[in-house]
Formats: C-alpha cells, structure tokens, sequence
C-alpha cells in the first residue's frame, strides 16, 4: 500500500442550498482497493460522489486526492486528475450519438489510445457497439447505464466512480459490469469507489464498505465484516440475499 | 423574369448577411439558453473596425485586384481580432457573473450592454452616417433581357463574395461543430454543463469560445455590409440585430442551418416583398411570416423538438 491514499475525505460537510445533505464524512479509499458505500435513499450518498468533484462545494473538510488537496479546485481541473464518475441519473448527452458520447469520455486522453480504448468498452458492453451511430437519448435505460459506465472509462481514469452502477440493468448484465470492475481492479490495479442500493452484491465485490445514515458515516468494515454484521442485513439486505 | 432573378441575388445577399449575424445569436442562445442582444452593436463595432482600418490603409475602388484583396483580408482580420476581444469582453463582464441567476437578469445586462455599446460608438464615432466610396464594383452579366423590354440581370463581385464566403464560412463552421472535439465540448456543454464538467470541460472557456467564435462572424457580416451598403451610422446593428435575431427563431433557434436557412428566408421575404409591393411594409412582412411559421412550427424551421427517453 502506498503512503498517502487515493482518496482521502476528512469531516466534509456539503449542502444543497439549505438542505444539509453530508454532516463531517470521513472516507478513505487506499490505491488498488474497491470501496462501496451503501445507505438508503436520500441518506447523502450521491451528494457525496458529486462533491468530491467539487460540486455542490465542501462547505467544511478536507478533500485529497493522491495526496493532493482537492477541496476547492474547478471540478473540470479534479477530473484531469485522473477521477471520473459515471454519475446518479447516467446524465448521457442525449444529442449526441453513442460514439460522441466515449469521444466526450476522452476528451483528456491522447489520441493514440482512444482506439485501444474503444475496443476495451465495446468488449465490455457490445451492445453499445452496435448502437454506436444511434442518439443518447434513444438508448434504453440500461443501455444507457452502460454508456456512462463506458464514458467515464474512456478517460483512463485513476480512480473510477459509479454512482448505482446496477440501476436499472437487468441481473446477468450487473453480473456482467461488477465482474469487468473486479478485472479492472485485479489487473489494471484500478481503484474504485461505487454506492450501490444493491447492498449484497455491492459488498461481496468490494474490499471495504462504508454504511451512511443521514449524512453521516455509521459503520465501516471490510465487505465481508459488513456483510455478517445483523444491523447491515436487518437495513439492507433484507430480501437481497440470495 | 429577368427582374425576379435579379431579386432573388439581392434577397440571397442579403440573406446571407442576415444569416452570419444569426449565427452568433443561435450559437450563444444553445450554449447559454440566453439572447444575447449586445450582439448586433459587436456587428456595429466590427462594421466601425473595418471602416477606420479601410480609411487608414486608404484602400479605395482604384486599388489594384491583388492588393485589394490582400488589404480586404487584412481588414477582415483585424476586425474580427477586435470584435472577439469584444465579445469575449462582453461575456466576462456582463454574463458570467450572472450564471446561475435567474433567467431574466442576464437578458436584462444585455439590453444594457446593447445601449452601453450603441452609446459608445455614437459617442465616439459621432451620430452621423459615414459613407464611403464604393471599392468593390462591377459584376457579371448574367443575362442580357433588354431586347424584349426586360433588365440585365447583373451578379456584382460584391454579392459574389458575400454569397461565396457566407458559404464557406457555413460549411467551416458546420465542420467545426459536428466533426472536432472543441465542437463536440460545445455541444456537451449545451446539453449538460455539469456533465461537460465532470468529464474535464473547462465549461467558462468554452462559452467564451462561443462568444468569439460568433463575435467573429459578426465582423465578417459587419464588413460586408460596409462594402455593400457603404455607409454605416451606430445604429445598424440594432435593426440588423432584430432581424438577424428574427431569423435565427425562425430558422429554429440553437440551429446553425437554421439561422442560415432563417437569415436567407427573411432577406428573400424582404427584397422580394419591397420588390413586387411595397418597401415601407417590408419588415410588416417579414415579422407576420415569422409569426404564421411560429404558430405551425413552434421550434422554427429547422428546430428540433426534444426526443429524450429517459
């Protein structure tokens, strides 16, 4: 393990407005390592994917991110740091066709790559190569999905986060996009942060998990420690645990 | 016969100027969701730009082809330097301290930095209208009509270069926004500005790009209007603004074809209604066609209404 963090958040608060959404979070994600964060809706943890990128700003804390303080830097400047995010409610450009939309994703990447890169997403997601000449906003819902997945994949990012990467996609194909993330983790040494909803699968996929309850972060453990623990399964798996 | 082709060229220049012009209104309006209105005094500017350098190179109709040539260029691009700090100027000052107000304050600074450069140049300029000598003249004859009764019917070098590079222009520009990545920025950032960040857009640069890129036009429109007209006063762009501004919704406003096809609609509308009824009720014309496609096609010609799924 390295000596500082991939990403390190310390006491952050953040707000939409007057709404209180994150009340002094602490989450740490080493180099190398998945981390999941789970909680209910509404518990703060899209809010907290969106403001590590720097929007809505830290309104108190501390953001670093490989060692370097991120809390007040333009979120397009955090994103050439090597993060992306495949964001809560997909945001695919709807005008624009599949291929404008990985183009987009690689926007930051020198060129010589983007076709290595193409061909690493459409193994992934074949779908989307079939759909390449076809508008954003025609995709369906899980089609949908898989593109921002694949977007955000185009920028070679260091750290790559997903918000709900299951939402809205049929079982084989969560399969699918959790087991290319665990590849992409074990070989390319990837470093993921994801919330899940999806509690069960989220955990046995991640190393570590974080549990957060309204704004605030309850439990940590390793996915297999979260997984046992009663309190974690009465809130969040009841019924998922197949 | 002869005299409805003739008025279809000067519909089509005219056209065509309207068009560049409306360019700049379409672009800002899908980028920012906002009506630029400063847009059509940045046209006065550039038009002001090109007289005081065709005044200081002392280029007149007596200058060789060659030289008038490279001289019009060097006009053209010295107005279009000083039009983009302009825009750029504008967009920095007056809009983007305002994004992400509420919609009607950044609509309410440009009709005040509309005034504010109107004053500027009157103030600076004087109020008077300056004319200057015709530089580019002759033509070529199309067709001789004169044996039975008619007109000759005459495409002038001047209505040559504004059809040809109004033309040129559009084909560069539709390149630029559909084929490179700074285009595909542009686009991003019309769509979903958060997004366009997310994935490492530099969202201020790129509105200022767009501010640039039509302020630009806006002194290729300006200089051709000089040339064609030769006289300007600090008021053109407030009319040549509406009009362009009238022909980018109808066109379909955030469309490029669009503006174009709307600019060269409302200039065919125009000339051929001053032609063949009268002048004083041209723009009664122009503006009661608009409001007729407005209420069969709401999003303009060429608009597109949104096809989401979400």
């Amino acid at each position: 393990m390295s000596a500082h963090p991939m990403l390190k958040v310390e006491g952050l608060h953040a707000a939409y407005g007057k709404i209180v959404a994150l009340r002094g979070v602490d989450v740490e994600v080493a180099k190398g390592e998945i981390v999941t964060l789970i909680g209910a809706n509404g518990a703060g943890k899209s809010t907290l994917m969106m403001s590590i990128c720097g929007t809505p700003r830290a309104k108190a804390g501390q953001i670093l991110f490989d060692g370097e303080d991120i809390t007040t830097t333009p979120t397009h400047l955090i994103m050439r740091k090597g993060i992306a995010q495949s964001p809560e409610g997909r945001r695919i450009f709807a005008r624009m066709t599949v291929m404008e939309n990985l183009q987009m994703g690689a926007s930051l990447v020198d060129e010589q790559y983007f076709d290595e890169d193409l061909n690493k997403v459409f193994d992934l997601f074949p779908r989307l190569k079939e759909r390449s000449a076809q508008r954003g906003g025609t995709l369906s819902g899980g089609e949908q999905q898989m593109l921002a997945i694949g977007r955000a994949l185009m920028s070679r990012p260091k750290m790559l986060m997903l918000d709900e990467p299951s939402l809205g996609l049929a079982p084989l194909i969560v399969k699918q996009i959790f087991e290319a993330v665990r590849e992409l983790n074990r070989n390319e040494g990837l470093t993921v942060f994801f919330v899940e909803q999806n509690a069960f699968h989220a955990l046995k996929l991640a190393h570590r998990g974080y549990v957060l309850v309204n704004g605030e972060i309850t439990m940590t453990g390793t996915g297999a420690e979260l997984l046992k623990r009663e309190d974690v399964r009465a809130a969040y798996l009841e019924g998922g645990a197949h | 016969m002869e005299y409805f082709i003739q008025q279809l060229i000067n519909g089509l220049t005219l056209g065509s100027i309207y068009g560049l012009i409306a360019i700049g209104y379409t672009m800002v309006y899908g980028i920012i969701g906002m009506i630029n209105f400063a847009h059509g005094d940045i046209f006065t500017v550039g038009a002001y730009v090109a007289l005081a350098v065709i005044l200081l190179l002392g280029i007149s109709g007596a200058t060789g082809a060659t030289m008038l040539v490279l001289a019009l260029l060097l006009v053209l691009v010295i107005s279009m330097v000083f039009t983009a700090v302009w825009g750029w100027t504008v967009e920095r000052i007056a809009y983007r301290p305002l994004r992400g107000s509420f919609r009607l304050a950044p609509l309410i600074t440009a009709i005040g930095m509309s005034i504010v450069l109107q004053n500027f140049i009157q103030v600076t300029q004087g109020a008077r209208v300056k004319p200057i000598q015709p530089i580019i003249s002759g033509g070529i004859p199309l067709f001789d009509g004169r044996s039975d009764g008619g007109i000759i019917v005459q495409l002038s070098w001047m209505q040559l270069l504004i059809i040809v590079s109004t033309f040129v222009l559009m084909v560069g520009f539709t390149f630029l926004i559909t084929k490179t990545a700074l285009g595909r920025s542009q686009r991003a950032c019309e769509q979903d500005q958060k997004m366009a960040a997310l994935l490492g857009v530099d969202v201020d640069k790129t509105i200022s790009l767009t501010f640039v890129m039509g302020a630009a036009l806006a002194a290729v429109a300006g200089l051709m209007f000089l040339l064609l007209y030769g006289v300007l006063d600090f008021y053109i762009g407030f009319l040549a603004g509406i009009k362009a501004f009238t022909a980018a919704v109808l066109g379909g406003i955030g469309s490029l074809p669009g503006a174009m096809l709307g600019g060269i609609v409302l200039g065919l509308i125009e000339v051929f209604w001053s032609a063949y009824f009268s002048v004083e009720y041209k723009d009664v014309a122009a503006f009661s066609i608009l409001a007729i496609v407005l209420i069969f096609m709401p999003s303009g010609l060429l608009g597109k209404p949104e096809v989401e799924k979400v």
